[in-house]
């Protein structure tokens, strides 16, 4: 089959890429990895090959073949073992071959953090078009914690590969057991592992993936950028939030200063609680719990956003997107509340990455009826 | 006794002590030529203590010149680049994200060569010792003098790091070799940046060890000298010169280590009021926190430690501007101030002429400030009390109260209480605190390495951690009692069960004054397991 070819599609140049890696940030809600590394890898597949192109999914082939690669591991080791692109690319060749069949276009597995940028590399380097879209509209976790395998597409067969090229090949019964044996994979394979899986036609990536937000996440990030030349970033970012299909439920949830941050690991996790004080004198506490990623904030004991719906801490002056890791005791921050996109509201997405999934006690309620 | 002098932009301090006693102090512009600037500082300390050089034990000194070097490119030596990690980190070469100026002036040639570990200190490739020899080889046809080595996970396993520097001493006659263990932490890039700006200082850090050591010779002092570096340590002439990026960020440092000597205190915060800006830090046990994220460094991108210094832009000769709304700084006119200043004659409203209008600064002629309206002044003095106290705040590290040092010369802006702290101290000597903390600067060392706590459990696992760090001071040089643990930290590596850890440990004690001079080798020594 042949891929349409468009002419008015998001134009994706090298300057565009800091922009994106902020907006990734954003939507990384406290996780998902520093995209400064993957930015870097990308910048150089874009100087060397040009521009990944970018396609809106109506223009991709309902009989198409789409699959999504995932940086995969932990973001410290990444900071070592940085981004190859060769096995990125011999990973998914190596699905193909699997498959028996030539994908025709990748679908980013997740918007929030590092593995934005990743698909941009790999197709710059090999020519594929990369779509607008994803699989979670944000970052979370685990593997089968995405908008995808909830709506039926199967994260298997699912490549794993590291930088020496060695790979596997996991079939598993369900996605929740693929998630187990990758892991026990990458911890064998030092932690910095890459797959190439989701195997999906045209038909199911526009049914279950989150459309548009490789458009979104850029979006965010000129919204910063330009906040900052006019004086009010944190405006221009939530007045973007709310022009956009998903977000557009978006709000100011708290403005504070951190005075008590709380972290612990649990089962490889960096769990937590950040506590906040209104500076305005009206003595206004929040706190925000979180789990990699930032999954509840409270504001005087009432609950006022929840996973799936996303919750993001920025700098209160820059709207810099701070990453769980890096929030400190004394920053000004405002926490921002979105709606998660409704393909992530479902029951079966609610059961896989509710409030439940990760043994929070309250149910989830939309951020809207809040 | 001891001499402790500053070197910084600006001004050239210096300082005697006598045990705790400062029996001497002085303060003048640096001069061009640093060295005559140190014989006029040190000559004019003894002569006011009317000591002789055979008195002095050693001197400590704090410069800027480094750093002033790589954000001025100037100086700078193309360096061999060597990193061992592949097949790993092949998708981005070294100084991928250096601004092109500095690129040109230390890029000498690159070598990429297979080695390096894992996360937990296994294997991730064989080393190719053959790939290294030839790397040698080219480097000494090239001429090049001066190289970094990096090797994946180098912090978890020097090991590799060291056989590179084995080879190619074998091979290219008096070259120079920095190994990103030494100065840099996990984060390849970072580190490798931190290796390779210190290779291209190589040459200079010879030739400043030098014009320190002929002005001590000169001056007929035999003690031992030291070079303070950013987390208040000392290393020794023969270890800075080897690894001159560590004194980046010492000028704060040592202003904040006087602060806590002369204050008696080793947990509050400081304020460093200078002429343009005033640095805010916060003491723990003594030594300032350290920052945990990404330093930029004349546009490179570096990970070692660093003080965590909040700079706001208020200072002694800040203009206070009478617009719709008062505002103060950031523009300043900074050393003029004894030109600019309405106090000294001049015609320009700055932040020192209304802490004298105000009535408790008394410097300059007040009676040329007589005119400005209470009500402005007021209102400048509300606004530079909260602009310290916004700082403040911001660098606290919990809500608990902490006394706030005042130090540097523009301390005399200050004189109502600062919301969240106990008290205001400003001590005797507060303007030569930098000096000072130069003088008193102790021997450290540190780990930085991945554990298993599921292996050896969360206790062994801290405790062999700590102790790596205490061998490591006493190796610099530490008096062993005196060793402390400084800072302890865990790091649990994300999304991987099975208690991997990253612990960052550091301990320091004083220095061992011995009639045979201590010859601490390893400032810092992240070691291997």
């Amino acid at each position: 089959m042949t891929l349409e070819v468009v002419d008015e599609v998001l134009n994706l140049a090298i300057e565009d890429l800091e922009d994106l890696a902020r907006g990734a940030a954003f939507l990384g809600t406290g996780g998902g990895g520093d995209p400064y590394i993957g930015r870097l890898v990308t910048q150089e597949a874009f100087r060397a090959y040009g521009p990944a192109k970018i396609l809106p999914p109506s223009k991709i082939a309902d009989d198409a073949l789409i699959c999504s690669v995932a940086g995969f591991g932990a973001p410290t080791v990444q900071l070592e073992k940085l981004t190859s692109s060769e096995e990125v690319e011999f990973g998914f060749r190596r699905l193909e071959a699997y498959l028996g069949r030539k994908v025709d276009a990748i679908l980013p597995a997740e918007i929030g953090g590092s593995n934005s940028m990743l698909p941009l590399m790999l197709g710059a380097r090999i020519g594929l078009p990369v779509i607008d879209a994803d699989g979670m509209g944000r970052a979370f976790p685990e593997l089968q914690m995405n908008s995808l395998s909830v709506h039926g597409v199967r994260a298997t067969p699912l490549v794993v590969i590291d930088e020496h090229m060695n790979f596997a090949v996991v079939e598993a019964n369900t996605d929740r057991i693929a998630e187990d044996m990758t892991r026990a994979l990458a911890i064998q394979m030092g932690l910095r592992v890459f797959i190439s899986g989701f195997a999906m036609t045209g038909r199911q990536m526009k049914e279950a993936a989150i459309l548009g937000t490789l458009s979104v996440a850029l979006g965010i990030g000129r919204a910063i950028a330009r906040g900052r030349r006019e004086g009010d970033p944190v405006s221009s970012l939530v007045d973007y939030l709310r022009t956009t299909d998903y977000y557009r439920h978006a709000k100011v949830l708290f403005d504070g200063k951190i005075v008590d941050l709380e972290r612990n690991t649990a089962g490889g996790f960096s769990v937590g609680v950040c506590r906040l004080q209104s500076l305005s004198g009206d003595k206004a506490a929040a706190e925000v719990t979180f789990q990699n990623e930032n999954l509840v904030v409270r504001v005087d004991g009432a609950m006022r956003a929840i996973v799936p719906d996303l919750i993001c801490i920025v700098d209160c002056e820059t709207a810099e997107p701070i990453p769980t890791q890096n929030l400190k005791y004394g920053q000004r921050v405002k926490v921002i509340g979105m709606s998660a996109p409704a393909k992530m509201r479902i029951p079966k997405a609610l059961e896989t990455f509710g409030p439940q999934a990760f043994k929070l006690p309250e149910p989830f309620q939309p951020i809207e009826s809040i | 006794m001891r001499i402790g002098i500053d070197v910084g932009g600006t001004n050239t301090d210096a300082v005697l002590l006598e045990g705790r006693r400062v029996r001497a102090w002085r303060k003048a512009p640096t001069t061009a030529d640093v060295s005559h600037g140190i014989i006029d500082a040190i000559t004019d300390v003894l002569g006011q203590a009317q000591a002789s050089p055979g008195d002095i034990d050693c001197v400590m000194i704090g410069t800027t010149q480094f750093t002033n070097a790589i954000v001025e490119r100037r100086h700078l030596l193309k360096v061999g680049i060597i990193r061992i990690a592949l097949p790993a980190t092949r998708g981005l070469r070294p100084l991928v994200d250096w601004p092109a100026d500095i690129k040109a002036a230390v890029h000498g040639e690159t070598y990429l060569i297979a080695g390096g570990y894992q996360y937990d200190g296994r294997i991730n490739s064989a080393l190719d010792i053959d790939a290294l020899k030839e790397a040698a080889r080219d480097i000494k046809r090239r001429g090049l003098t001066s190289v970094a080595v990096t090797a994946l996970f180098s912090p978890v396993n020097q090991k590799m790091e060291s056989i590179a520097e084995e080879i190619l001493r074998d091979i290219v006659p008096d070259v120079r070799v920095t190994l990103s263990h030494e100065i840099g932490r996990i984060g390849l890039l970072e580190r490798e940046n931190a290796a390779v700006m210190n290779a291209s200082l190589a040459d200079l850090s010879a030739s400043i060890v030098n014009s320190f050591r002929r002005a001590l010779h000169n001056l007929g002092i035999a003690a031992p000298f030291y070079i303070s570096q950013n987390d208040g340590t000392l290393m020794s002439a023969e270890f800075v010169e080897k690894y001159p990026v560590l004194t980046f960020a010492s000028g704060p440092t040592n202003s904040m280590r006087g602060a806590a000597y002369l204050s008696h205190l080793s947990d509050a915060l400081v304020a460093d009021i200078g002429g343009t800006t005033t640095d805010i830090g916060m003491l723990v046990h003594g030594f300032p926190r350290e920052s945990s994220v990404t330093v930029d460094i004349g546009g490179v991108r570096t990970n070692f430690r660093m003080p965590d210094v909040l700079a706001i832009g208020l200072g002694g000769g800040s203009l206070v501007m009478q617009g719709e709304k008062l505002a103060i700084g950031p523009q300043s006119v900074g050393y003029r101030i004894r030109d600019k200043a309405l106090v000294f004659g001049g015609d320009t409203l700055t932040a020192t002429d209304i802490a004298v209008a105000a009535g408790y600064a008394d410097i300059g002629d007040r009676a040329r400030v007589a005119h400005l309206p209470s009500k402005m002044v007021n209102e400048a003095i509300d606004l530079i009390h909260r602009k310290v106290a916004e700082g403040v705040d911001r660098m606290k590290t919990s809500q608990r109260e902490a006394p706030l040092i005042l130090v540097g010369g523009g301390a005399i802006l200050i004189n109502r209480p600062i919301p969240g702290t106990s008290k205001l101290i400003v001590p005797d000597f507060a303007s030569v605190a930098n000096a000072i903390g130069a003088a008193i600067a102790q021997v450290g060392g540190e780990i930085d390495r991945v554990f298993s706590y599921a292996k050896t459990g969360r206790e062994a696992a801290l405790a062999e951690a700590r102790a790596i760090a205490r061998q490591a001071a006493v190796a610099a040089g530490a008096v062993p009692e005196t060793v402390q643990i400084l800072e302890s930290e865990e790091i649990p590596l994300a999304y991987v069960p099975g208690g991997a850890v990253r612990v960052r440990v550091r301990a320091a004690g004083d220095l061992a004054i011995a009639k045979r001079p201590p010859s601490p080798t390893t400032g810092t020594v992240a070691s291997s397991g």
